[in-house]
This record gives structure tokens, C-alpha cells and sequence, in this order.
């Protein structure tokens, strides 16, 4: 950044710090997107489908299953922070989404009328059973996120044991509301989800656009607002926060319902793409939008994350899973692959951080 | 600098502070006038920080009254002492240290433009008055470098000019040269001489004799939770001072 004025003080022994080792070039993300190019790289010469326009597209859409709820779940890293209940979240949200869907396309309520034939179900005004069921899915999710916000802001439990116990609570309540078996979406407005969830643009998959305006939205968020500086100041030194009078229960439960409702946006999506709402959806998701975000460059300590780096984490992790396939080794090895991942991104930039 | 003519901006009369049955202060009398640079210095437990607590409005006073610049008020949490013109420097001096200069200075409140209903920061404005600010300080700290790659004094510098931010008429500064090198600490006492120059009345809390000889012009010796002596800083010297902290001296 520039200065933009005549400095009033001169700098005779602060040297400024070289652009190299600033920003985005001295951070993890920094590294990882630079691994993730030459991973590109290797992969276009190993394997000639990788860059086909099918695989590109099948990536895409892969790895907007996860990026979602990983932008979610940064802002609580940011904060130094931890939400373990995004998996059971994303399913809770994708069944309270398909259930009312289902509920509100029964004849009888105000919502649809027979056709002549008497069998086919319309609706009396399209699509208002469609927004009104994704609402109620992401409602959901808002009261998960208030409810582990309440518990971590203003009851002081620790951020783990809270969402420990609501992964295990949230999941609990889709088996009851279920009774185990799952949920579909269906009736007259099932075409609109379809489309909305699974459908693509001009060969662009829906989820993927959502993405990246939620991403846009996010950096702006950050990085261009107040509540983003206060969501940095408060994983920087939480004390500090504090004592300059930045709200910090508020911004605590603020940052716990964004992350609820992305996982439970990230669900409804998900339920689209299968076409159901199993119970067991999303199981042990959380572990992987966690190591997304975490290749990515956030610091579980706090303080540091973007919307870059949870995009470059998660598409790292896909481009490996796509990788082994094309590559034709075990994909079993996916997960120890990951976690080899995990860990090298987070001693290079130890490394990197001792050197300097 | 301090003068009888002046109104004071603080003053403090009868404070006393109990905590149940321990008597944390007793019947504290002072007063600090604009520009006025006091050294407040005790013993650990000899109530310097409950005082400095009960002006930053951390507790209220048990007893007595606190009178600011000719009012009297009664602050219930600190943003009401910061409201009237109270600022303390803490000894971890209170920054994040993945944020920037400018944005620790503005942090909570931030300039902000309006674009229709949202408003963003405006970091050219914030880095240009912190700039100022640090100008003001004669401290070499560029407002876009992050906090972290900063050394002690330039943290200082950050933190105090976050005081003059809002104007504050009275800083408390908590052991400022406690952690830092010899070099910092000659930075740290001219950015008290900065504040002194722009008629701010500064109150250092130090376990460090030298730095309050060196700045000071009054210093007020707590023990045991009273007020042992108030003096300026010439008519004492530090064995005297070190004599009432000990208490081989009662009072002067």
C-alpha cells in the first residue's frame, strides 16, 4: 500500500519491510496457492483428462460442497474459535428443508390445489413453497448458531465442548425428526431446488457461483468493515478487544450464527446434489472443512484467515481426490494423503515464520 | 507546568476502597493539573492499582470523591471514564498484534464512509491521521506495518497515540518501561514529554526510579493503601522516595 500523503516523520532507521514479505506473499495461503499451481501442473502432465473441460467442471462442483460451509467456519477461526457442529448442521438444515418442502406440497394446506387430472399436485404460486422451506432450513441453522453462540459468548464455555456437544446434538435431532430414514424433497417446487442446488449457468455449477459472491461478499466483509476488523482484533488479543470497547459477546455470537447458516446453506445445497436428506448426511464433514480451512492459512490460535485461502484449501484438497482417481492410485489414500497435507502446510509456515 | 491557578483536571478527594474486610485504600487525597506529569509509585499491594482502577472506572470508589476537570462524576464501567477523557496505557498495552498501527489506533472506533446503507472503512483517512499522530509522537511507525513486526517503543507509540485519538485529557500509563531495552525506554519518556507539551496530564505508574526522576514533575508515594508522601520532584530525591516505599521512612 502506497502512503498517500507527504509523511510528516522521516524513517531513518525503520526500514520498510520489501514487498515480498508482506501480505499474501508471506502468508500460508501464499504458499499453499503456489503448491496448488504446481500441483495443477503435474497433474495436466500426468494425467491428459485433468484439464478437460467435464473434469474441470466435476472439480468445481466438488469442492463447492465443502467451500461454503469452510467460509463459514472461518470467521470462527479468525476469532480463535472452533465450530465442530457444521457437519451435523448441514444435515439438520438439509432435512428441515426437505421436510417442509414435503409438508407444505401435501393437498389440502393453502399452498397447492389438484390439477384437473385430480393426481398432479400445482402450485398456487410457484416457488413460495421453495423459498419458504429454505428459509425454515436456514432458520434452523440460525437458531443452532445463536444457541452455541449464547453458550461460548455469554456463558464463557469453551468453543470445542460446545460444539462438541451440538454436533452430537444436532445430529440426534435429524434422526428423531426423521425417525432415522431421511427426508426427500419433492412436490411442485422440487424442480426449482433441483436446479437452484444442482443446476449450472452456462456450464458453471450453481453451487460454485454462489461461492464466489459469498467469497466476494466476505473480503469485503473482512477486510472493509468494521465488524471484519473487530472479528481479526478479537482471535489477535481478545483482552485488547475488550478493553477498546469492541462488543465482543455480540461479535462472538455473530460470527457462531454466519458459520451455522453457511453449513446449513452448504447442506441444502448438498441434499440437492444427492437428491435426499439422509440422516447420516455430512458425518465427520466437519473434520474436512476444518483441514480445508486450516491448509488454507487460518491459525486454529486465531487471527489470521481469509476467504482466499478457505477457496485454495478446499480446492487443494479436491485437485488431490481428483488427482488419485485419474492417476489411477487407491483412493484410499486420499485421507493419508490429506493429513500429510495438513501437517506440511502448517511446518512450512512455521519454518517460514522462525526464518524471518 | 503545574500551577495553583489552573483548575486541576483531576481530583481525587477522601478515596477509600474495601473489598470485604481488606482495606484496600484508605482516605486518598491528590490532584493532577493539565500538563502535569505525576509518578505514582508503591510496593506491589500498595493500592497504586486499585487507585488507577477506581479513576479508570474498573471499581467505584468505597468512599470519597472524584472530581474531573471541576465536576464531579461517578463512572460505573470505563467507557464512562473514557467518555469524560481518561485513558490508561496498559502494561501489555492492549493491541492486536496481526492488525496494523493505524487500525490498532482506530480499533473500536473506526472512520468509516457511508456507500448507501453500508459503511465501509475508510483506510486511507485512518492510516493518514494515524500518521499525524505518530508525528506528533516523533515516532518512526509506519501505519500500515502490522504490530507484530514492531519493537517495544514503536507498540508505545501505538498505544499512546490511541489516547490522543480522543483527546484525552488524562493518561494513566501502567509500568510502560517495565519490558522494554534502555533505547526504548528514552522513546517511551519522550512520547511523555510529547503529551506533557500538548497539555495533557500524564500519571506513570513505575517500579523504575530513574525514569520517574527523569520525567516527573510531582511524584505520590502509596503504601499500605494510603497516600505516604506528594511531593515535586525536585525537593525529593530517590532514597527518599525508596525510604517512604520501604517504609523505613512513615511520610513527608
Amino acid at each position: 500500500m502506497a502512503m498517500p500523503l507527504e509523511s510528516p516523520i522521516t524513517f531513518s532507521n525503520v526500514s520498510k519491510v520489501k514487498w515480498w514479505r508482506r501480505g499474501i506473499f508471506a502468508s500460508q495461503t501464499g504458499y499453499v496457492l503456489l503448491a496448488l499451481l504446481v500441483l495443477m501442473v503435474v497433474m495436466h502432465f500426468a494425467s491428459p483428462y485433468f484439464f478437460t473441460e467435464g473434469n474441470m467442471q466435476n472439480v468445481a462442483k466438488n469442492f463447492s460442497f465443502i467451500a461454503i460451509a469452510t467460509l463459514g467456519i472461518t470467521f470462527v477461526i479468525i476469532t480463535g474459535g472452533i465450530d465442530l457442529s457444521v457437519g451435523s448442521m448441514m444435515c439438520f438444515s438439509a432435512m428441515i428443508t426437505s421436510m417442509v418442502m414435503v409438508e407444505l406440497s401435501a393437498p389440502g394446506l393453502a399452498f397447492v390445489h389438484l390439477a384437473a387430472d385430480g393426481k398432479t399436485v400445482v402450485a398456487n404460486v410457484p416457488g413460495l413453497i421453495f423459498v419458504i422451506s429454505v428459509l425454515a432450513g436456514l432458520c434452523a441453522a440460525l437458531i443452532v448458531g445463536l444457541v452455541n453462540g449464547f453458550c461460548i459468548a455469554v456463558l464463557g464455555l469453551s468453543p470445542f465442548v460446545t460444539t462438541l456437544g451440538m454436533l452430537s446434538i444436532v445430529r440426534g435431532l435429524a434422526y428423531v425428526v426423521s425417525n432415522g430414514r431421511g427426508s426427500f424433497p419433492g412436490g411442485p417446487d422440487a424442480d426449482y431446488f433441483y436446479a437452484l442446488t444442482s443446476g449450472d449457468v452456462l456450464g458453471v455449477p450453481a453451487p460454485f457461483i454462489y461461492l464466489m459472491i459469498l467469497a466476494a461478499v466476505m473480503a469485503v466483509v473482512l477486510h472493509h468493515t468494521s465488524f471484519g476488523r473487530h472479528v481479526f482484533a478479537l482471535g489477535g488479543n481478545e483482552k485488547a478487544a475488550e478493553l477498546t470497547g469492541i462488543p465482543v459477546v455480540r461479535v462472538k455470537i455473530e460470527v457462531y450464527v454466519i458459520c451455522a447458516l453457511a453449513a446449513g446453506l452448504q447442506g441444502i445445497i448438498i441434499s440437492g446434489w444427492l437428491g435426499s436428506a439422509p440422516a447420516n448426511m455430512a458425518t465427520s464433514y466437519e473434520l474436512n472443512v476444518i483441514a480445508a480451512a486450516v491448509i488454507g492459512g487460518a491459525n486454529l490460535a486465531g487471527g489470521i484467515g481469509g476467504p482466499l485461502g478457505a477457496i485454495v484449501g478446499c480446492v487443494l484438497l479436491e485437485v488431490i481426490r481428483n488427482g488419485l482417481v485419474l492417476a489411477q492410485v487407491n483412493s484410499y489414500w486420499q485421507q493419508t494423503l490429506v493429513g500429510v497435507i495438513i501437517i506440511l502446510a502448517v511446518l512450512v509456515d512455521r519454518i517460514r515464520s522462525r526464518m524471518t | 507546568m503545574a500551577s495553583a491557578d489552573t483548575t486541576p483536571v483531576l481530583e481525587l478527594s477522601g478515596i477509600g476502597k474495601e473489598f470485604g474486610a481488606i482495606r484496600a485504600l484508605h482516605d486518598v487525597d491528590m490532584h493532577v493539573h493539565p500538563g502535569e506529569v505525576v509518578g505514582l509509585m508503591g510496593d506491589n499491594g500498595a493500592g497504586k492499582s486499585t487507585l488507577v482502577k477506581i479513576i479508570a472506572g474498573n471499581f467505584r470508589p468505597s468512599h470519597g470523591e472524584i472530581r474531573f476537570g471541576g465536576s464531579a462524576v461517578h463512572f460505573n464501567r470505563p467507557i464512562d471514564a473514557r467518555g469524560v477523557g481518561i485513558e490508561v496505557v496498559y502494561q501489555d498495552l492492549a493491541l492486536a498484534d496481526n492488525l496494523t498501527a493505524a487500525a490498532n489506533v482506530f480499533l473500536g472506533r473506526e472512520l468509516k464512509r457511508k456507500f448507501g446503507p453500508i459503511a465501509l472503512l475508510d483506510h486511507k483517512a485512518m492510516a493518514s491521521r494515524a500518521l499525524e499522530l505518530f508525528g506528533e509522537l516523533r515516532s518512526e511507525t509506519r501505519p500500515d506495518d502490522l504490530v507484530k513486526q514492531m519493537s517495544g517503543g514503536q507498540r508505545q507509540a501505538v498505544a499512546i497515540a490511541r489516547t490522543r485519538l480522543s483527546n484525552a485529557r488524562l493518561v494513566m500509563m501502567d509500568e510502560p518501561t517495565a519490558a522494554i531495552s534502555v533505547r526504548q525506554v528514552e522513546q517511551v519518556l519522550g512520547l511523555i514529554h510529547r503529551l506533557k507539551e500538548q497539555g495533557v496530564a500524564v500519571m506513570l505508574i513505575s517500579h523504575r526510579m530513574p525514569d520517574v526522576f527523569a520525567v516527573c514533575d510531582r511524584v505520590i508515594v502509596m503504601r499500605r493503601g494510603e497516600k505516604r508522601a506528594d511531593k515535586p520532584i525536585h525537593e525529593t530525591s530517590p532514597e527518599e522516595v525508596t525510604a517512604l516505599i520501604t517504609g523505613a521512612k512513615e511520610a513527608a
